[in-house]
């Protein structure tokens, strides 16, 4: 029977985003990475083209939150404590592309470490990997000003990914990442309009859209994770149909998302029905990271081990041996 | 594809003779355009009326049903997208029984799947199906099984056993408990009588598009229409590509050999990579997926996945606003408050349960928001709430005047205390795992 494959035909293109510099290229990596490029909906080979796949990224920390699960404890013990030998595990052991390193700790409520404490952290975790670098921030705009400064001014030349701008604190940072050659996460509340007016001040004060990555923050399952599944699906969807201003990979966080969660931390004798809470907190996090897969996840950060074998595989796979650099 | 009313005009007799109950031909062709009526209303309508009138009300995607009593329903969906509409019909969840695992092993399996049963945010979760995989040479182990499941279980059953005999056999115990056969090489003339005489219905495979719509044609034609499709691929990207393409076939060019729900069995060596596979299919367009291994806690984030993906994009599952009674509350007892999100709402008063006190729950109408995001919305400070609790008449049910508050929105405390003269408000903790040690620190008990 004769079956022709209905094909369509998008206008738009995901922009190429790269991460990190070699010397020849000012910093000091050994390799560079690159996401987006898709003319297609994700895994769609037949009507487009996906020149990279999705990447995996870990991440270290400068403060052990209180909810970090002890499931999680277990696979790194002390060097939890010590964020550059954590990151030479996570990209020797555990196959990350990138590390995160999350500043949590400099939060004027959860340790208010400065911001020179920030950048010596930043510093030691640089000199232990040779991949390129997040750096990822919080919400108290005035203290995150002022250690993204400083650690965009430390790492100048890296092209580390600066995470993350919001619509009412983008301008100090983002000209940071202009003075010192980074790239940066635009991070909006789940909303397609929202997404797209933050993505189009930063290009009003000729931000180079080469180097902007989104973040449609991420709900983990069970705890708002359709609303980002379908808000990404229709910014990739506006995206491909040429909007130029949602044109760009998008970065989520199944990791930080899904261990903050009970479900990932509960005992299995106080909640007999949800099973084993090791293996429990993987398969949430494999899950969040999955379905926000298929929604167009570009570059996804993680935590549990078991789940970034899981997922880096899966993608692998998905890819059949196309793209990935 | 809808008919206007002049399309179907066209097809009537045009007598005007009254037969259906309306005056003319015209007036009976609007009311079935609208729905109003049927066309076996009028007596005279001719066979072609009939086949392309009845082509046209048939829904894009076949709704499928497996299982007596509860059976599962597949099928008919209308979008590509969620937030285009909604999903109908979650998917399925299929369980493997392998007859080569020997019938105590089997029988546990059994009882174990069907009380397997986890609530979450007031719905009850669980696996759907059995799928009952013949590979053991002893021929009567499979009709055990199936004995097994219907004698412990109201889950329907996928039966996958490739001689035809055995099939036939394991059928007739189902006569009419709509089984679905999973038939593994081509379909045949004595498998499709074999599904029409026991009442089943048929998963067709194939690789191939052409010979998939080509065993949907035969098998359409030779009077079995509950059919699902099962495409196989060599992994998940390409599995969710041809998944995608049948779905975009049926929905977009209303290619009819592609209107069926799809199935497809997961045969990979890791339970994660199963359940990775598992977790991207049930976002793209698997109708049902057959799982070999599963586990208390993988079954419980995959049920929550489905229960996500597959809610209305447009209403967010909440609860009535009104003051709940936690244990048993006295006038004395303290009042908490907190959204109508469901979520919020069965997490906050899972754990005030969880404390061992006795509590007024007051939960307000913030349109099935939760507490960060309805208070940036302004649906849930100050204000609202205090109007919230004047509407109710809480100042008359209780005569407590202290009331705990989210701690995530601790800055509208001021204007609570304001908005309520002669309470006082309590900051509660952030999360709500940690009210049971809050109230033992407030000395509530
Ligand atoms: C899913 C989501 C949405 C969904 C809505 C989901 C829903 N039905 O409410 C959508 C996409 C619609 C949405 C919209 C918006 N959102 Co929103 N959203 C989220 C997200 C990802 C999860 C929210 C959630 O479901 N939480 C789970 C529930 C159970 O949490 P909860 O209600 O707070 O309850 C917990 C505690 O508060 C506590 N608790 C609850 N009640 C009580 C009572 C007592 C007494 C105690 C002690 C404890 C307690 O227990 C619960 C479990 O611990 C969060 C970010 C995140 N990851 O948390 C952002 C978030 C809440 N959203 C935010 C914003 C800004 C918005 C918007 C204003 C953005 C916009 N688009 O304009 C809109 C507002 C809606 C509108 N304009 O109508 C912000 C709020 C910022 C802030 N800190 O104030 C957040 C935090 C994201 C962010 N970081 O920017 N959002
Ligand atoms: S019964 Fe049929 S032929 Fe007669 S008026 Fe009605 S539609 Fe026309």
């Amino acid at each position: 029977m004769n079956f022709e494959i209905p094909k369509e035909v998008n206008t738009g293109k995901i922009i190429e985003v790269s991460i990190g510099a070699t010397p020849e290229q000012g910093g000091t990596r050994s390799h560079t990475v690159t996401i987006g490029g898709s003319t297609a909906l994700p895994f769609h080979f037949f009507e487009g083209e996906h020149p990279h796949r999705p990447l995996i990224a870990m991440e270290v920390f400068d403060k052990i939150s209180n909810k970090y699960p002890s499931s999680l404890l277990d696979y790194y013990g002390d060097v939890i404590q010590k964020p550059g030998e954590m990151a030479q595990k996570c990209v020797d052991e555990y196959g990350a592309e990138l590390i995160s390193v999350r500043l949590e700790g400099t939060h004027p409520e959860k340790g208010n470490k400065s911001a020179d404490e920030a950048a010596e952290i930043v510093k030691q975790v640089l000199e232990s990997v040779s991949v390129p670098l997040i750096i990822t921030g919080h919400s108290h705009y005035d203290k995150n000003n002022e250690v993204m400064k400083k650690v965009c001014e430390v790492t100048a030349g890296e092209n580390c990914l600066i995470s993350y701008v919001e619509k009412d604190n983008y301008k100090t940072i983002a000209a940071a990442c202009i003075a010192y050659s980074h790239t940066l996460v635009t991070q909006t509340p789940i909303d397609v309009n929202l997404a797209k007016q933050l993505n189009i001040l930063l290009t009003e004060m000729s931000f180079p859209p080469e180097k902007i990555v989104m973040d449609p923050l991420t709900g983990a399952l069970g705890y708002g994770i359709e609303y980002t599944y379908s808000i990404m699906e229709r910014i990739r969807n506006d995206a491909l149909a040429g909007d130029k201003m949602m044109a760009f990979p998008m970065l989520v966080n199944p990791g930080y998302e899904s261990f903050r969660v009970k479900e990932t931390r509960a005992p299995e004798q106080d909640y007999p029905d949800w099973g084993n809470v090791e293996l429990r907190g993987a398969y949430w996090e494999i899950a969040t990271a999955m379905s926000l897969l298929v929604a167009g996840a570009d570059l996804l950060i993680m935590y549990h081990p078991q789940a970034v074998a899981t997922v880096k595989k899966k993608v692998e796979e998905m890819f059949d041996g196309r793209g990935g650099d | 594809m809808a008919l206007s009313g002049l399309d179907i005009f066209k097809l009537l007799p045009k007598t005007n003779c009254g037969d259906c109950g309306v005056p003319t031909c015209m007036a009976f062709a609007m009311k079935l355009a609208q729905k109003k009526a049927e066309l076996s209303e009028c007596p005279h309508a001719s066979e072609e009326a009939k086949a392309t009138l009845g082509a046209a009300s048939e829904p894009p995607i076949r709704l499928v049903k497996i299982g007596k009593d509860h059976p599962l329903e597949v099928g008919s969906e209308t979008v590509m997208f969620r937030h285009e509409k909604t999903f109908f019909h979650q998917t399925g969840i299929a369980i493997q029984l392998r007859t080569s695992e020997g019938e105590s092993t089997l029988e546990q399996k059994i009882r174990e799947i069907e009380e397997y049963k986890v609530e979450r945010v007031g719905e009850q979760l669980e696996p759907d199906l059995f799928l009952i995989t013949h590979d053991s040479p002893e021929k009567d182990i499979f009709l055990k099984t199936i004995e097994l499941v219907i004698e412990n279980s109201t889950k329907g059953i996928i039966l996958d056993c490739a001689e035809y005999e055995t099939l036939k056999a394991g059928a007739s115990l189902l006569k009419d408990s709509h089984a679905s056969i999973l038939l593994k090489k081509t379909v045949t003339d004595e498998w499709i009588d074999l599904a029409k005489n026991y009442n089943c219905s048929l998963i067709l495979t194939s690789e191939s598009y052409e010979d998939l719509a080509t065993q949907v044609e035969k098998t359409k034609q030779a009077g079995v229409q509950n059919i699902l499709l099962n495409i196989t691929s060599k992994n998940t990207g390409l599995q969710i590509q041809q998944n995608t393409i049948l779905r975009r076939s049926a929905l977009k060019k209303a290619f009819k050999p592609f209107g069926y729900p799809l199935f497809n069995q997961i045969n990979t060596e890791s339970e994660f990579d199963m359940f990775a596979t598992a977790a991207a299919l049930l976002c793209k367009y698997e109708s049902i997926v057959a799982l070999h291994e599963y586990n208390r806690a993988l079954l419980y984030a995959l049920l929550t996945l489905r229960q996500n993906i597959y809610t209305d994009p447009q209403k967010p599952i909440q609860v009535d606003p009104k003051v709940y009674p936690i244990g048993e509350p006295t006038p004395e007892s303290p009042v908490f408050v907190t959204t109508n999100f469901s979520l919020t709402y069965f997490i906050v008063s899972g754990e005030i349960e969880n404390s061992g006190i006795s509590a007024h729950l007051v939960v307000c109408d913030t349109e099935g928001q939760s507490v960060l995001t309805a208070w940036a919305a302004g649906k849930f400070v100050g204000e609202t709430i205090a109007k919230f609790i004047k509407t109710i008449n809480l100042e008359q049910q209780v005569t407590t005047r202290k009331i705990i508050i989210p701690g995530f929105v601790s800055q509208i405390s001021g204007d609570l205390e304001e908005s309520l003269p002669g309470w006082e408000v309590i900051v509660g903790s952030q999360e709500a795992s940690d009210i049971p040690s809050l109230v033992k620190s407030l000395s509530l008990t």
